[in-house]
């Protein structure tokens, strides 16, 4: 069993941040395969189209007949833990910082043996299971779990390293007024975060679940709204230096393309909200999450924006919301590059229509704000980088994946409910 | 003070002196222009209107090293405005009924103000009605045609989710009934009509015939409406003089402005 954290003390006014150093990132451009198959967390490898070998490590030509045709695809993660040792010291200074190290070599039921790193309850010589995810370098890494959970797992040193694990940590939610607020703080409070801040936009005007939110252990509601640069400025001038994950709910929905609108007033509300209110946050929030990435147990650990799926593909019945949510993804992308100096992850949630005013009318599967909430929860537990939640946005990846010129034409005549 | 000239110089010589004196003071009508300053709601499928924000294009730095300055965006309908009157249906035939046409002299004029702050601090739903109006005229004289009346209700003190007062069933605040807007305007001949609150008709103004009655027949005469003014206890019931002079927007319906009143001195 892993040793569980404890709460984390009070910062030492006195003592220096400690600086995020970086676990080696170079990769050649065939690896980077794996570190796509880690944002979803996916343990893939690539298998010949023409052989059927299985590859590890990646490569350029297979390693049997040259092909080279060798797409990824989902592999059986059970394997056996052949070799391990822990690492008592290194010339790397971000493992130098973490010793002891565990790391070993699995033999996979599916053939390869692969180098990984190792959690502290992996049993030597035991069975255990491969998982593929990101590390702080952003690259995408092997880790030997044990084939069922032990008690506490979760807090193993190693593995927090690649999780944005919400215990003991403080969560900013942007937006209250949304309807997914009640949820998503309640998840948190459940995930053992320790104070779960709540955005407060137009404290003049009252909404329906204002006291729901204000029952949840460990909420404060505090002012903000991501339409107003001063406001946000000021909430981070607060509590920047204590926001460990960063949940932006805050999204602007109208339906409607552009010819039935007639105007670009909605337009602009949903850019300012769901694209300049991202960058209004990062702008004030951002440095300080991204220099406090290795501040102990509750340091600076994740981003999470709440994207429309519709950002690969434009809805029609929903086109100018589309658009907007296809500028918030982009700026994501932008996002990343810029937090991954600090170790911070940037995950992407997409989903499609969500259970909430501005779809009523459109048809089941909607995504249900407790569903939302539970998956970012776990995917930060996790450790994931994208996450695709429900089946509207599930099925839209995989076809937009196939080809994306083919999903556009779909797309044209997806019924936007009578909206 | 008496007056002792009537040539026009001579006039606003003296008006200068007693500026500069103290004899006649300015009064600030206008609430700051605020992130945080309510605006009407409407049914959310609506289009809004827009809060004001303010974006810092430069503070004596790299992005302009000697000067600071900002971008500011609202909509005409914030803050302390005015509205002309092609804001409502009614007006939108009114001749000069845009902020741009209207001609400079209705901007500056005499005001009575009518105090309804017991009533409204007794019920947030008061009504401004002919009786009240007859009552007060009964006191300090018929309302001359041409003037601005301003509904005094103390509203302006409230802060936060007490200024709109928003419930299930909408806003609650006080405000004018139909038929004391069809006094003002058809018998007395006013220029315009303001109010401390958001609006120039109660909260529940839709629920009148015709709902906004304010709105209705001001604009639909030709009238302007003030909304969100402040510090209207500080003006007496008659006798001072209202400046308000809204941007000049081609085709404004309406402006963000600074309301003053100049009244007699305390000295």
């Amino acid at each position: 069993m892993t040793d569980a954290i404890l709460p984390p003390p009070k910062k030492d006014p006195q003592k220096r941040t400690r600086t995020q150093t970086l676990p080696s990132g170079l990769r050649s451009r065939a690896a980077l395969g794996l570190t796509a198959a880690a944002a979803e967390g996916r343990f893939m490898l690539q298998v010949c189209g023409e052989c059927g070998a299985l590859q590890y490590p990646p490569r350029d030509a297979c390693s049997t007949c040259l092909s080279t045709e060798l797409p990824w695809r989902d592999i059986d993660p059970a394997g056996k833990l052949i070799a391990e040792t822990t690492v008592r010291t290194s010339t790397n200074t971000y493992f130098r910082e973490r010793t002891p190290w565990r790391v070993g070599t699995v033999r996979l039921d599916a053939g390869p043996s692969v180098m990984c790193h190792v959690h502290g309850d992996a049993p030597r010589g035991g069975r255990v299971r491969i998982i593929n995810r990101l590390d702080k370098s952003g690259q995408g890494v092997l880790y030997a779990l044990p084939p069922e959970g032990t008690p506490n797992m979760e807090d193993d040193p190693q593995l927090r390293e690649i999780t944005a694990d919400p215990k003991f940590r403080r969560v900013l939610i942007t937006d209250a007024r949304s309807e997914n607020a009640v949820a998503l703080a309640e998840a948190f409070a459940k995930a053992g975060a320790s104070i779960i801040f709540i955005g407060e936009p137009e404290g003049w005007r009252p909404y329906p679940h204002r006291a729901a939110l204000d029952a949840i252990p460990n909420v404060q509601i505090v002012p903000l709204d991501v339409t107003d640069t001063a406001s946000v400025a000021e909430l981070a001038g607060e509590i920047g230096g204590k926001t460990d994950i960063l949940v932006n709910n805050a999204r602007f929905v109208r339906p409607g393309g552009i010819m039935d609108r007639g105007d670009t007033v909605f337009a602009r509300d949903e850019m300012e909200v769901n694209y300049l209110g991202l960058i209004r946050l990062a702008q004030s929030f951002g440095p300080a999450m991204r220099g406090r990435g290795a501040d102990g147990d509750n340091s600076a650990a994740a981003w999470v924006n709440i994207l429309s799926v519709y950002a690969y593909s434009n809805m029609p019945a929903f086109g100018a919301f589309s658009a907007s949510s296809a500028a918030a993804y982009s700026l994501s992308q932008c996002l990343r590059a810029e937090m991954r100096p600090g170790g911070v992850r940037v995950m992407n949630v997409y989903t499609g229509p969500t259970d909430d005013a501005w779809h009523q009318p459109l048809p089941p599967p909607k995504v249900a704000p407790a569903a939302l909430a539970r998956s970012i929860v776990s995917s930060l537990k996790d450790g994931l980088e994208d996450v695709f939640v429900g089946d509207v946005a599930k099925d839209l990846i995989e076809r937009w994946r196939a080809g994306a010129k083919v999903l556009e034409r779909e797309m044209s005549e997806t019924d936007g409910g009578g909206a | 003070m008496t007056i002792q000239a009537t040539d026009p110089s001579a006039l606003l010589g003296n008006l200068a002196e007693a500026l500069a004196t103290g004899a006649i003071e300015v009064v600030d009508l206008t609430h700051t222009l605020d992130q945080d300053f309510p605006v009407i709601v409407l049914p959310p499928e609506f289009g809004q209107c827009a809060r004001f924000r303010m974006e810092e294009v430069s503070a004596y730095d790299h992005r302009g090293p000697a000067w600071k300055w900002h971008n500011f965006t609202c909509s005409e309908h914030t803050g302390t405005h005015f509205d002309a009157p092609s804001h409502w249906i009614s007006g939108r035939d009114v001749p000069n009924g845009s902020v741009d046409e209207i001609p400079a002299e209705r901007f500056i004029g005499p005001v009575c103000v009518i105090d309804c702050s017991d009533g409204a601090a007794a019920d947030e739903d008061f009504e401004l009605t002919p009786e009240i109006i007859e009552a007060w005229e009964a006191e300090h004289g018929r309302i001359p045609a041409e003037s601005w009346v301003l509904m005094r209700t103390d509203w302006s003190k409230r802060r936060g989710a007490a200024y709109l007062n928003m419930r299930e069933d909408g806003a609650h605040s006080p405000g004018p009934t139909p038929a004391a807007i069809r006094l003002l305007v058809d018998e007395r001949g006013i220029r315009g009509f303001g109010t401390e609150t958001v609006g120039t008709d109660a909260g529940q103004g839709s629920h009148y015939t015709p709902p906004y009655p304010a709105h209705f027949y001001l604009h639909g005469a030709g009238r302007y409406g003030l909304q969100c003014l402040n510090n209207l206890d500080r003006l007496p019931p008659t006798g001072a003089m209202l400046i308000a002079t809204p941007l000049k927007i081609k085709n404004g319906t309406g402006s963000p402005l600074r309301v003053v009143a100049l009244v007699p001195g305390r000295t």
